[in-house]
Order: C-alpha cells, then structure tokens, then sequence
C-alpha cells in the first residue's frame, strides 16, 4: 500500500511551522501507524533530511506519550485506540493523511508533532490524590469498597492522559481529563475526606493553564482511546458546584 | 574488592525489624538540609521520591518522559503479590519467601527475599490507601488471582491494568510533593553520567532533551530506579525509551554489575511478524489462568486452529508438568515453547509461535466472565493482531521481558559506590535468576516505599559529606566528558542509522544469548559484538545538533551503551557453567531437558568491576548461602 502524508514540521516552539508532503511506499498492513512513520524516518535519515519528531514510548497504548491528529481525528480513525496501537490495515492504498500535533493554548508545540503537556502534571498536582502518607495506611481489607464503586472507579482511573480530549475539544478544555481523576478517587471511600476541596483545586488550576471551558459537546469521549465517559465530567461539575455552593472546597473563592 | 552484603546475622524473621532499629535516623528538623537526587520515576523510583519527600528531605526527581507518569511500570499487566493469605489457602511469609526463592532457581539471597515477602502485605495496605481501584469482590473485599510458579491465590489486581493502577498511586503521591514544593521534578532529562568526589555519590550529569542543555546536579545521595536493560535485545517488551544509560555510566565510575546474564524471557507475547517490527507486545501471564497452551501434535500441521481435533493437539505444558500445568514459572514455559517450534510444531506464518487457546474456559465460565477478567487484553490482541481471541486462540511467542540482573547493592540497596543506591529493576537484589509474575511491582514498591527510605537515613546520618558546588573540577570534567561523546556521535556522519545498528546487535544477543545459550555461541557473539561496536562508532548517521530536541540523539547515546553491556552480558553468560532460571546453558541440561544448576560450583553472584576501555571487567563471586529453602531442582511436576 502506498500513502501521501502532509506532516507538521516545526523546529522548535519559536520557529514558524508548515505542512511537509511525504510518499511512502510498500506500508504493510500489519504495521503500527508509528511503525510506518518509523520507515518514513529511515528513508528521511538516507536522504540526509531530519526525521520527524513524534513522541511514543511503550507502544501498548498505555503509558499516554504518543498521539497526534490524523485527518482532523485525535489518535487517528479507530475508535478506543491510541496511535501506537492502530495498526495500516485500517487504511486503504492511495490514501491521502494530514499528520499535526495536539493544538491547545495549553499544550505549547515542542517540534514537529510534539507538544508539551506538563499543564496536565500541575493539575493532579494541585489535587488529584490522596492523602496517604507511606506506612500510615490500614490494613487493605478495613476499607470496605463494594465491586459497583471499584469499578466505576477503574472505568475513570483508566485515563492515560494522553490529551486526546483536549486536542479534540474545539474549547480546548480538560474537562474530561480532569474530570476523571475527580471521579476515580470521589467515587472511592478512601477519597471522601478531600473530595470537595480536590474538585475545587483541580479545576482551579486548569484555568490557570489556560484551558477552555466544557460545553457539553462530546468530542473528547468520542476520541478517547480509553473510553472514558462524558460521566466523569457531570461528576466533576456536580462536586465543584456543591463544593462552591456549600463552601466545603477550601480553595473555594479561587475558582 | 571484598563485596560487603550486610546481611546482619540471626533469625531471619527478625533480621529486618532489628536492622531498622539500628539503622541511625536523620532528625526530621535536619531532613530538609540533605538533598537527594532520584533518577527514574516508575514504581521504585517514584515511589522513593515521593516518600523520601514525605520524610522531609529535598528531592530532585528526573525522567526522559514527558511527565513522571508514563514511565514503563506503567504497561505492568497481571497483578502484585502479597502474602496476605486473605483467603486462608495456605499462604504466608514464609510461603512467598520459599516460592520467590525457589523460583529464582537459588541465585538470590535470602535475607533480601524474606524481606521483600514481609513488605508485600504494607504495599497493598498502602495502595489501598492511595485509592487504587484493585478488583474487588461482591461483598467488598479485595479479589485476588492466581499467578504463575505459586500453587496460592496471592495476586492483587486492577484488571489488566494493575502495573498503571500502582504507578498513578506512586505519581499521584509524588505530584503532592512537587505541589508541596518538596520535590522538583525534571522531566524530559536524560542522566548522562554520575559524579563522585572522595569516593562517594555527590550528583549527576544531566542533559535537557528539549534544548540540550547539560547541567550539574549535587547531592548528598543519588538514588537510581532506572530499569532494566531488556532493550539491548532491540526487540523486547519494553518500552521503546527504556535504557541502561543511568546504570552503564555507574558502572563505569564503579558500581559493581551483578548477574548481567539474568534475562528473564516472557513466554506470552504477540510474534513478531515483520522487519519493520519496532517492539513486542504482552500479554498477560494471568491468561494462563484460563487459556490452555497448545500445538498441534503433526509437524507442519496448516489447519486452522479450531479445525485441528482435541485430539490431535499436544496441550505440551499440561503433559509435561500436570501438577502446574499452564502456570509453571516464565522460563520452563518459554524454553518448552521454543522446543515445540524447534521441533516443527509452531503456528502461525513464521512457525514461531503456540495457541493460547480459551475455548475451554469460555464455554466453562461464559463469555462475560472472560471479558471482565481479560476484556481490554483481548482488545489489545484483536487490534494488533487482527483476529478476535474469543473465536480463534491466541498465538504467542517468547519475547525478552525483564532483567533480573542490574547494579550489585548490599541489604541497604547501596551499590558498591557509597551513597548511590539502587532501586527495582535496575538492581539485582532479589529475583535470583528468574523471577515470578506479579513480583516486579511488589519489588519495585517494597523499594521505594518501605526499604530505601529507611537505610538512606543511616547512610546520610553517619557521613560526613563536605558540601561541594557544581563548580568542583570533579563535575567540571564529567560535563566536558558529556559534551565530548554528544559531540564525536554527531561529527560521525556516517552510512547507517542508530536504529539499523541496533537491530543487529540485538539479533546477534537474541541468537546467542537469548533462551538458549552455548559457549561456541557466546563466543562467537564477543567476537561479533565489538565487530559491530566499531563499526558504529565509525558509520552511524545521526543527523542535526545537539542544541534541540534530537531523538535519533538520545537513541545514539543509549545504543552505545547496549554495545558494551551486551559484550558484558555474554562474557558473564560464558563464564556460568550451568542452567539456571532465565540462563539455559545447553551443556547444562538433564535428561529431559530441564535445567541443570551447579551448586557446588556456581552459587555465587557474579559481580562484575569496570577497569577502563577496552580493558576486561574483573569478575567478583558474592557467595550464596541458603539456610531456610534448601536448594533442589525445582520441579513442577
């Protein structure tokens, strides 16, 4: 199969970036779409042009590192799947791809499809845990979670932050991000003592990131290679308006 | 070199609880005054830093990725073991204690092993603490599952996602110390070399990969939770980034290397299906649970799977161990994977590759039930694979997984530099020469958690350090030293990308020191290896410069390092002569093609003594005693 990419190139952050037009030839079905830029990246390195930056690490579609849009689509045409793990046999000979990176005010461009994402960090950061000094836990059987909670829990906590749903978002907005890290550890007795406060601190500090707002438009749950659902941000709106609404959120006046 | 284990004597139930009472203690007022650098942020390393921060001490943090989270604890499938014996079958201390060091194949230490056994049971209280959604049963208590080379149920898990599960808890309780102020992370920071003044850690060489710049860093201890080194087989299941530069550049400034040879080969991964192939995916060992292993019993047998008769199938692990069957340990699973196919009986295009095959418990527990307890792994193998496992099985093949070699460290997980300590997989400490599904994470953890925090203390109680800056000539020089190998890898300008090099290095280990091993071909890869060391460093391209984000840069670097480590791992493969654990030998082998370990001759950690380039490293024997498990051949029968 052969294929016409048109890739982002840009230097660095400072530098102006443009559209770059690639053939590739013979891609073979059973590749990874990473794989298939990796041979891109040989054939760009024996013509003595610089290989195109993308960011990947485990390749299993866990650890959140890779992703980039593919046509307008966060994380390419496959639904419930990070780039990494979407393989050519999903593509058709002749097709024609648009390669760019994540575009968010929030996620600066590092190079070519590159972002930086280290507003995600500062908002678990500010509140997406809990407290639970090392040795100071009882024993793992005292708390009692029932099998409903673990798993709406596990359905939220399964986000690898990988941006997809800001990417996606025509507002830019972590809602979905953020969101279900509000849920995983509100839906869990372990988090109830700061529930409030975490809800009001995170979505304080995506606004200071500069991510938009959430307008219930659905993109990010489209995209979202780990299935996470729009849930997560009904949830998360519901604890920040009853934490600002009942004043419970310490850090309530900030948002 | 006299290698010093600091075992301290006596029973050893007791050994750790007294040696925690006479470890000296920093007092918290003076914790903020020592600065702790820690390089790597997965299970042990992220959970070091969080704790030694919690402590009070100032921690500096680095990863080569974007953000602390995505380090490759996180793709950890199967589970964590603990010796809770929650559900009263038998298991205890002692039992995981036995198991871990009887599936080490009794190249392990005790002492160290019965510790990790008596930590399990803190970590799960920890991470429930921390809000890991592990499985849980109807009426609220923890599930658990069983796991291979154990004959209990001791595994905790979060579906198939336990490994992401426990590193978000590590990372979420880091982020509260970079929040507090009391760790500054780097990230996107690449180690590139340690610094030792009088002897002792006193900081690191870093450089800034996005616009690299190298930097100085001082410390009163430096702590590494790098990893493994699985990378030098170019193909494995690590994840692309993953690499022994941190380690290879301590050992060149000193550290001891232990049990380089060590492998650990996963028996359950997708086969590689093409040169393009760039790593290799898991699954699961605890789809061993309820998939049965099987090829068919003709060679060359082309059949569709599910039109082969029962039959005429060789369900071979079941034959052959039917007391463990599907669950024996990684590497009799692997080594008799390989023999099948070696005998003309694999599947699949390539011949190399066995069923996994869960006809048997769909129809026995419904297809629901296998969804819950596997549904995103039979995701992950539809998507890369092509086919839906609930249909046809599944087919898998060995593929390098872990290393159970690393740094030598002593009982305070201190290497043989005074003050650098060494976490995880990047250690050596207590997997021997295999080591049992579901016992990285509790490792990684019992490490960072509950070990190091406490003998990092009496290290920095009982020194003392004179206070340096990073214009001391001692960092003057490992910054030039940096600067000079960026530069010569970019004025090569040679031929060859790094990426085509490395691919044949790591056929070249996968070959001949990979599952099975000979001298002739051990041999014949320490003459290839330098072969082809030369030729990089004569013909490997990397294009741009050093002043930018340069990834073929980083991979250059790091495949340099692979070069020297592979030669050290055949060197320290050669010089084992026996089979044990991941080590097959096959000199060393009994009749019916088990492994053959030799007590008398090879129960010793080797621990290898850089000397200088181009020199040879000077082997060091950490004799093994075993007081509690006597050694046998292990069976599992």
């Amino acid at each position: 199969m052969n294929l016409t990419l048109h890739i982002w190139r840009q230097r660095n952050a400072s530098e102006k970036g443009r559209m770059a037009r690639y053939e590739v030839r013979d891609v073979n079905p059973e590749m990874s779409f990473l794989e298939m830029l990796d041979v891109l990246n040989e054939s760009l390195i024996a013509k003595n042009e610089e290989p195109v930056a993308f960011d990947h690490d485990c390749r299993e579609g866990i650890c959140g590192m890779c992703g980039f849009m593919i046509n307008g689509v966060a994380h390419g045409p496959q639904r419930g799947t990070t780039v990494c793990q979407l393989h050519m046999r999903h593509f058709r000979d002749g097709d024609e791809l648009y390669l760019e990176p994540w575009r968010a005010r929030a996620f600066p461009i590092v190079k070519d499809l590159v972002v930086n994402r280290g507003a995600f960090d500062r908002i678990i950061a500010a509140g997406g845990f809990i407290t639970a000094p090392t040795g100071s836990a009882p024993d793992g059987n005292a708390i009692l979670v029932s099998k409903e909670a673990a798993d709406l829990a596990m359905d939220a906590a399964a986000c690898i932050g990988c941006g997809a749903c800001v990417a996606m978002c025509p507002n830019a907005a972590a809602a979905l991000f953020t969101g279900a890290k509000i849920m995983h550890l509100g839906t869990l007795p372990q988090g109830q003592p700061e529930r409030y406060r975490r809800a009001v601190a995170m979505v304080a500090q995506a606004n200071r990131e500069l991510f938009g707002s959430c307008t219930n438009i659905g993109e990010c749950e489209a995209v979202c290679p780990k299935d996470i659902k729009l849930e997560a941000i009904a949830r998360m709106n519901r604890d920040f308006l009853k934490a600002v609404v009942t004043g419970r959120g310490a850090a309530g006046d900030e948002a | 070199m006299e290698l010093d284990s600091k075992i301290p004597s006596g029973p050893i139930e007791t050994l750790w609880d007294r040696h925690k009472f006479e470890l000296k203690l920093v007092n918290p007022a003076n914790k903020r005054k020592y600065n702790i650098i820690v390089v790597g942020s997965g299970l042990a390393g992220g959970s070091a830093a969080a704790t030694l921060a919690e402590l009070g001490y100032n921690v500096q943090c680095f990863c080569f990725q974007d953000s602390p989270r995505r380090a490759h604890s996180i793709a950890a499938q199967g589970g964590i073991n603990a010796a809770k014996n929650y559900h009263s079958d038998g298991d205890s201390v002692f039992r995981l204690f036995y198991d871990t060091v009887k599936g080490g194949d009794f190249r392990s230490r005790e002492a160290n092993v019965y510790r990790l056994a008596q930590v399990s049971n803190n970590i799960i209280d920890q991470c429930v603490a921390q809000g890991i959604p592990f499985a849980r049963e109807y009426g609220g208590l923890l599930d658990n599952r069983s796991f291979g080379g154990a004959q209990v149920s001791r595994t905790f898990y979060a579906r198939g996602q336990t490994g992401q599960q426990l590193l978000l808890g590590a990372y979420q309780a880091l982020e509260r110390q970079i929040g507090a102020g009391q760790v500054q992370m780097y990230p996107r920071t690449e180690m590139l070399d340690l610094v030792t003044i009088d002897g002792n850690a006193r900081g690191i060489i870093t450089r800034d990969l996005i616009t690299g710049k190298v930097e100085s860093h001082v410390a009163d201890a430096v702590v590494l939770g790098t990893g493994g080194y699985g990378n030098v087989y170019y193909l494995s299941t690590n994840a692309k980034g993953c690499n022994a530069t941190a380690i290879w550049r301590a050992y060149k400034k000193g550290a001891l290397f232990a049990n380089p040879c060590f492998t650990q080969i996963h028996p359950t991964c997708i086969p590689v299906t093409g040169e393009y192939q760039s790593k290799l995916t898991l699954m699961s060992e605890s789809l061993r649970n309820d998939g049965r292993i099987w090829v068919p019993l003709k060679k060359g047998d082309k059949r569709p799977p599910n039109d082969i008769p029962v039959e005429e199938r060789d369900y071979f692990l079941e034959r052959k161990y039917p007391s463990f069957g599907n669950l024996v340990p990684r590497d009799v699973a692997s080594r008799n994977a390989k023999a099948v196919c070696d005998e003309g009986r694999g599947v699949g295009e390539s011949g190399l590759g066995v069923y996994l095959d869960f006809r048997a418990a769909l129809e026995r527990l419904g297809k629901h039930v296998i969804k819950e307890r596997y549904g995103n792994l039979f995701d992950m193998y539809e998507r890369i694979a092509g086919e839906d496992p609930y249909q046809v099985p599944m087919r898998i093949y060995p593929a390098i997984h872990y290393t159970m070699g690393g740094l030598w460290v002593d009982y305070n997980l201190m290497s043989t530099i005074p003050g650098l300590y060494v976490i995880g997989e990047a250690n050596f400490s207590d997997h021997g020469a295999n080591r049992l599904g579901a016992s990285a994470l509790m490792q990684g953890l019992a490490d960072g958690y509950f070990i190091l925090p406490y003998t990092i203390g009496d290290y920095l109680a009982t020194s003392k350090l004179p206070k340096v800056e990073t214009s001391h000539a001692a960092f003057r020089e490992a910054e030039t030293n940096v600067d000079c190998r960026t530069k010569r890898l970019l004025e090569i300008k040679g031929t060859r990308s790094v990426d085509s090099f490395h691919r044949d290095l790591g056929k070249l280990v996968w070959e001949y020191c990979g599952m099975a091993r000979t001298a002739a071909g051990l041999e014949y890869a320490l003459e290839k290896i330098p072969e082809l060391r030369e030729q990089y460093w004569r013909d490997v391209k990397v294009l741009g410069t050093g002043e930018e984000l340069n990834q073929s840069l980083e991979k250059a670097g790091r495949v340099g390092d692979f070069f020297e480590l592979a030669e050290l791992m055949c060197r320290d493969a050669l010089q084992r002569n026996e089979s044990c654990g991941g080590h097959f030998r096959e000199e060393y082998q009994t009749p019916d093609g088990e492994a053959l370990r030799n007590d008398t001759e090879y129960s010793y950690v080797a621990a290898w003594q850089f000397h200088g380039d181009g020199l040879p490293a000077e082997l060091h024997k950490e004799p093994l005693h075993f007081d509690y498990v006597h050694p046998s051949q292990r069976s599992y029968k």
